[in-house]
């Protein structure tokens, strides 16, 4: 069998975000690309990777894609159960859980991300969001975020209008003095490419172009003046194993 | 104290114009039918807390039953947005909604608190976001041992508790298993409460992982098979997401919503 000649951009954005998951790794995940993601670096290289859904299932095993954070799926196959209260404050608070997976309606150079509202009056917004739900305490507390966003103007803006979440704050020391204790976003993987933090000035850098994406394509989708990394490298392209395992788990 | 009644009843004896109340249930056990019975009894100026507000509280609030909502994620679980939530957020629509908003490990130790009778949690959250400039019950509070400067938010004492199980004996003692989300907290939490469930039994066999709720921890017990649908109820059946799918075409229209509140709630 040849590899199938395209995986679609979203494909190749949920393939690059699994292989950023370590076997071992304890994986606070929330739903939709995230929990594909998860989902697929556990039948793939890391078979060992832990799945923590915020609805207090701990080593869910799911057989397919859960729907929702609740699927009944996930508290069948879990090691355990537990309150919504326990999975914040005994599991997630204390710096139990690796990595945090989030999305974001907004995101700034930085890593700050909005879900709350569009516009610049809380009391009226623009679009008004569904909100925090887990995620202040996530980017807070475990010991690093990947964030999974398509990139577009839209979403990666100059300034979020609100900080539902935070990033590295306005840049180094921020996390520091606000008593974050987890290191912050690791990587943001888009349809585009992977950015990085920089470790001097903790800004969002073009670190990795997903291949047949250019630059100019990633800097027309960035709201800012995107840095770009001196080593810039082009995404291996998914495997036939990853493509394979990730369109059956789609289509289940 | 775990009285047995009916749906009506026990709404009718509980909740009032004005209070506030608590409909919980984490993707799991939402007691959709007691909320359809609010509707149809037709409460007003209701304070709603849910941490998830999904659709459940998208039709309270499209009813005109809703004054606030405290709240952490006001979404369609999977599917988008609420918009009846955000038709009344952000036009007023049918009537304007207060919003008091928290994120999730700040609501559950807000009930947490509730059912431990403190006057606040304490926790490692908000810090950083904006969330605290909008929301007045997210405080800092140092610690008096470390000097650490962490979070506090207020205990929540709802009105009313209504949560959905799998099922109750004859003398009211409730039995929760699956994802229990804060059915435990909020029912702890709340001056009165009522739990609807799928069966009433004989015995509660010990089933892994349950917890049981004492009967005389509940005010009222209501036999409401299906009571959660279209969210649901391990062990009896599974989640109607074409309905959650549904539900964006129904919402987004005003007319459509009144039209499918006139046939499916209010008639």
């Amino acid at each position: 069998m040849t590899r199938p000649a395209h995986a679609s951009a979203g494909e190749m954005m949920t393939v690059a975000a699994a292989r950023a998951l370590k076997d071992g790794d304890r994986c606070f995940v929330g739903i939709g690309k995230p929990s594909t993601a998860a989902n697929l670096a556990r039948r793939t290289h890391a078979p060992r990777l832990v799945l923590v859904y915020e609805s207090g299932t701990i080593g869910a095993k799911p057989g397919r894609l859960p729907l929702s954070i609740g699927d009944g799926i996930l508290a069948e196959t879990a090691d355990t159960v537990v309150s919504v209260p326990e999975i914040f404050n005994y599991w997630l608070q204390p710096g139990r859980i690796d990595v945090g997976f989030l999305g974001a309606a907004q995101l700034d150079r930085f890593g700050n991300i909005n879900t709350t509202v569009i516009g610049d009056d809380y009391a009226d917004p623009r679009v008004r969001l569904p909100g925090a739900g887990g995620a202040p305490e996530i980017a807070a507390s475990c010991r690093e975020v990947i964030v999974i966003v398509t990139h577009s103007r839209r979403t990666f803006v100059e300034k979020v209008d609100f900080v539902t979440s935070v990033g590295f704050g306005a840049g180094p020391g921020d996390r520091e003095r606000h008593g974050l204790r987890g290191t912050g976003p690791r990587l943001v993987v888009t349809d585009l490419g992977v950015l990085a933090p920089d470790p001097e000035t903790c800004e969002l850098t073009l670190t990795h172009l997903h291949p047949g994406v250019t630059r100019d394509q990633a800097r027309a989708a960035t709201g800012w003046e995107l840095r770009i990394a001196t080593d810039l490298t082009t995404t291996e392209p998914p495997s036939e194993t990853e493509l394979s395992v990730l369109r059956a788990l789609e289509e289940a | 104290m775990g009285e047995i009644t009916t749906l009506s009843d026990a709404v009718a004896r509980l909740v009032h114009d004005g209070d506030t109340i608590a409909l919980e249930g984490f993707t799991h056990l939402i007691p959709v039918a007691a909320g359809h019975e609010i509707i149809r009894q037709g409460r007003r100026d209701l304070t709603l807390v849910r941490m998830t507000p999904d659709i459940v509280y998208d039709q309270l609030i499209g009813a005109g039953c809703a004054r606030k909502l405290i709240f952490s994620w006001a979404g369609n679980p999977g599917v988008g947005s609420l918009h009846r939530f955000r038709d009344a957020a952000q036009h007023g629509w049918p009537a304007p909604l207060e919003i008091e908003e928290h994120s999730h490990a700040g609501m559950a130790n807000r009930y947490a608190a509730g059912a431990a009778g403190l006057p606040f949690a304490v926790l490692r959250g908000y810090t950083g976001t904006d969330l605290p400039a909008q929301t007045a019950t997210i405080k800092p509070i140092t610690c008096p041992f470390t000097g650490e400067v962490l979070t506090a938010v207020p205990a929540l004492n709802p009105d009313v508790a209504i949560v959905h199980a799998q099922r109750a004996d004859r003398d009211g003692n409730v039995q929760i298993w699956g994802i229990t989300g804060v059915h435990k907290e909020v029912v702890l939490a709340s001056r009165t409460s009522l739990v609807t469930v799928e069966e009433i039994v004989d015995e509660l066999e010990p089933r892994p992982g349950a917890i049981v709720l004492p009967g005389w921890t509940v005010d009222y017990v209501a036999h409401v098979p299906g009571g959660a649908r279209p969210s649901y109820a391990m062990g009896y059946y599974d989640r109607d997401n074409v309905f959650y799918q549904a539900w964006d075409d129904i919402s987004r229209d005003r007319d459509a919503f009144q039209a499918w509140l006139r046939s499916e709630v209010l008639s």
